[in-house]
């Protein structure tokens, strides 16, 4: 899939970007911690991190809120490389299949949450267009996450 | 890479079930039931949002329709153009089919079974599409009611709407 500039209609860039890093503090741990809350079956990888039992378990974890902001830091580095994904992601794509064994499915899931958790603290700015412009931001990801596996 | 059988329990919330003695996927085509907590939460939801709903399936087809473009080919024969009056009429019409499944949690296969016959023989629309306008009703109901829109809602309404796309795609094949 190519990110070329005509893939992403250039206004929306920019308002892409201002989401993003408005809300990069607040998504970082409630993205992931919804993940493991609206599909459980995702805590499947991270045994080490004590309790999961329960949403509010799940929300006062302190590893799930420090392995959230790295995963959405990787998110806001994909928003300034969206020309180059495949090549941003490659290592990490690597260490996802090689040392961690996660199904890329599993990144599409994260993305579909990101995209709820944006609407639901931008609510009127998360217009149905920037949705599209995310929806095409979060596929682009999952995809270049998912190219190295072998 | 390990395989086989899944590692996670067949219920992966084994305290809340065995509590709510919901074990079992009795009645439903999509794994686990729903449990009394995630019917509550819909119900409860859906009352909230009266006779507003049709104004959100609206909303959601439109955010479908930008997101995925691809589901635009099974309207060709619609105006899709913002604010079109014909894709508020569809948005009322998968407004009251969701309706009648919040009515019907008990017994959704049936309930849909005229829907997804017509889905399947008639429209012949790749089930792949649905959970498409499923996440974009979640997005929809996530930006209008941020207040109601916790995790456990979330989930719940996520668990309910997949219940319904397998209703849908249950005459498929």
């Amino acid at each position: 899939m190519g990110m070329k500039g005509e893939y992403y209609p250039g206004k929306l860039i920019g308002k892409v970007l201002k989401i993003f890093c408005i809300s990069n503090f607040v998504s970082d741990m409630v993205s992931f911690h919804r993940l493991l809350v609206v599909y459980p079956w995702t805590q499947r990888f991270f045994d080490s991190f004590g309790n999961l039992s329960s949403p509010s378990a799940i929300l006062g974890n302190p590893k799930v809120k420090a392995h959230g902001k790295k995963v959405l830091t990787s998110f806001g580095e994909a928003i300034k490389n969206m020309d180059n994904l495949k090549t941003a992601f490659a290592k990490l794509s690597e260490l996802h299949c090689d040392k961690l064994h996660v199904d890329p499915e599993n990144f599409k899931l994260l993305g579909n949450v990101l995209v709820c958790v944006l609407a639901h603290n931008f609510g009127k700015e998360f217009t149905p267009q920037v949705q599209a412009a995310y929806q095409k931001v979060v596929a682009g990801v999952a995809n270049a996450l998912a190219h190295k596996y072998h | 890479m390990q395989r086989g059988a899944p590692w996670w329990p067949r219920d992966p919330w084994p305290v809340r079930a065995g509590a709510a003695g919901t074990q079992g996927a009795a009645g439903s085509s999509a794994g686990m039931a729903l449990s009394a907590e995630d019917r509550a939460l819909v119900r409860a939801l859906w009352k909230k949002l009266g006779g507003n709903v049709g104004v959100y399936t609206t909303e959601a087809l439109e955010r479908t329709f930008l997101a995925f473009p691809a589901t635009k080919t099974y309207f060709s024969h619609l105006d899709l153009s913002p604010g079109s009056a014909q894709v508020r009429a569809h948005g009322q019409k998968v407004a009251d089919a969701l309706s009648l499944a919040v009515e019907r949690l008990d017994d959704l296969p049936r309930a849909l079974s005229a829907l997804s016959h017509l889905h399947a023989c008639q429209l012949r629309v790749d089930p792949a599409s649905f959970p498409l306008l499923g996440h974009c009703l979640l997005v929809t109901l996530a930006r209008h009611y941020p207040g109601d829109f916790s995790p456990a809602l979330q989930a719940s309404l996520d668990k309910f709407l997949s219940h319904v796309i397998s209703a849908l795609a249950s005459e498929y094949r």
